[in-house]
């Protein structure tokens, strides 16, 4: 079917990309090697390598930090739900036009200004010791629940600064002609440009997400017993610092799926945009 | 007879099932201006990319110069410095200055210090009655401007050979004129231009040679006078009916 020329290019492109393949496995080989021989010959490797990779601790403490661990995912997928609402509900406000509205733009931009820059640990102990401190009836004494509060304050005003983003980048034209064909302002941010806006949000917004699974870890300081306070208190039983490697990795562990399907989407989505 | 500027032949492009080319034998000669005509879909862009090394083929020969460029092992950035191309939809840069587009590739890929960059530049927009836009910004002018500054744009450079696709098919009825009188004066300058275009009455004018594609194949070629008055393929023949009948030549 092919010619003799072609089917000579096909095999030369083979072989380049045989080529490729070795070069990234010898290369990584040679990086790995590297990298282990320059910390296992560390004067203190042998020190670091028993209080921080010990087999028998790491076992010892995986039940405690994997039941904290849980914890932190039921947490996680609580408040990844709280997030995305407030920061939708916080982006439509901010894009309402007209004077009344003016008072709640500002409240919505000053929300925003707010915990955007407030540290999260700062807002973490505000939020868990402050507002039960007010003693008022109703406002719970968990520190999950605080916790949880503290993050969706936080997480809500990235993600609706995300979102007010991805509606700002809809064309005028868009909104021009859900109008002209009768739609009302809610229903035109509803069925036209929500939907086109979160499409194109969505890789940061699953960005903001995987950092929201780290920092959910946080809650510990408040003196939830999640995955970070059970390694802590595996630390103080076993005076051994390995369990807080356990808790890191599977940390880890839990974020790569997320960061994978972050990268696959924005492949897929500049792949649409690019395909002609 | 001398080595044309450009040899095709039996090229081959698909798209995973579908054959977009299906053995296109094509030479356009130096000074020559050929014309590819045809249908939406019949391959004229797919050829011109192919040309331009914008796509791989998937098998077949184009020769530049007498030198295969569809061969893997040439540098495409360097056989890419040889043609200029000029896109239907401008893709002028947004955030560069009319000058800045035009003395980009000269300054950055062919090293030409700034300032004679900018002098060849402001000489070459003077002569499509562009200068005093050179420090405005594309989205400022009308789409028969940006169309002349992407023209530019890929004279800046001086290439070889000019790949024109379909350069007038974004613009309004009254911008395409000034476009293609540009156009003409190009072919009058000598320079090589291989073009797609659905502009029948133009492409009559300004072709040395026509070449009907149907479907990925090169139906027919020729020059314009016949092609368009006496067309013996019954494909071209149905074609040029058609454009007819539509009021387009």
């Amino acid at each position: 079917m092919t010619s003799p020329r072609q089917q000579e290019r096909l095999a030369y492109k083979r072989s380049r990309a045989r080529r490729s393949t070795v070069i990234a496995f010898v290369s990584t080989l040679v990086f790995a090697l590297v990298a282990w021989f320059t910390l296992t010959s560390a004067p203190g490797w042998p020190r670091v390598r028993d209080s921080f990779f010990d087999p028998h601790t790491a076992l010892a403490a995986l039940p405690h930090v994997l039941t904290g661990l849980w914890l932190n995912v039921r947490v996680l997928v609580v408040c990844e739900v709280a997030i995305l609402a407030l920061g939708l509900g916080v982006a439509a406000l901010r894009t309402l036009r007209g004077p009344v509205w003016f008072p709640v733009r500002a409240l919505a931009t000053a929300y925003v200004d707010l915990f955007r820059g407030l540290p999260l640990i700062i807002c973490l102990y505000l939020v868990g010791f402050g507002l039960p401190g007010l003693r008022l009836t109703g406002v719970p004494n968990d520190p999950v629940l605080l916790g949880g509060i503290a993050l969706v304050l936080i997480y809500g005003a990235y993600v609706a600064e995300v979102l007010r983003a991805g509606i700002d980048s809809v064309h005028p034209s868009q909104l021009a002609a859900a109008r002209s064909i009768g739609l009302t302002h809610a229903q035109t941010m509803r069925i036209v440009v929500l939907p086109q806006a979160v499409r194109r949000v969505l890789p940061p917004l699953l960005n903001d997400f995987v950092a929201l699974q780290k920092d959910c870890g946080l809650i510990s300081v408040l003196g939830a017993v999640d995955a970070v306070r059970a390694a802590q208190i595996d630390v103080a039983h076993f005076y051994d610092f390995t369990p807080y490697v356990v808790a890191g990795l599977l940390f880890v562990v839990l974020a790569v799926p997320c960061a994978r399907l972050a990268d696959a989407t924005t492949r897929r989505l500049a792949l649409r945009e690019g395909a002609r | 007879m001398s080595e044309p500027l450009l040899r095709i032949s039996g090229l081959v492009k698909r798209y995973g099932p579908h054959t977009v080319l299906a053995g296109v034998d094509l030479e356009v000669a130096e000074h020559e201006v050929v014309v590819l005509i045809g249908a939406s879909g019949s391959g004229k862009s797919t050829l011109l990319r192919c040309v331009n090394l914008l796509e791989d083929v998937d098998d077949g020969l184009i020769l530049l110069d007498g030198e295969d460029v569809s061969d893997p092992r040439v540098d495409a950035d360097l056989v890419r410095r040889r043609m200029g191309v000029v896109f239907q939809a401008f893709n002028l840069f947004p955030h560069l200055s009319v000058l800045d587009n035009v003395t980009l590739a000269p300054r950055i890929v062919h090293g030409v210090p700034r300032d004679d960059a900018e002098s060849a530049g402001l000489a070459l927009l003077r002569r499509v009655g562009l200068e005093d836009k050179a420090s405005a910004y594309p989205d400022r002018l009308s789409g028969g401007q940006q169309q002349r500054v992407a023209i530019v744009r890929a004279l800046a450079y001086e290439p070889r050979l000019l790949l024109l696709d379909e350069i007038t098919s974004a613009l309004d009825p009254e911008l395409v004129g000034e476009v293609l009188t540009l156009v003409r004066e190009l072919a009058a300058q000598g320079r090589t231009i291989l073009m797609a275009t659905h502009e029948m009455g133009f492409a009559r004018q300004i072709a040395d040679r026509v070449c009907f594609l149907d479907a990925g194949v090169l139906v027919e070629s020729g020059p314009p006078e016949r092609i368009f008055t006496e067309p013996t393929h019954p494909r071209t023949q149905q074609f040029l009916s058609r454009v007819i009948a539509a009021g387009r030549l």
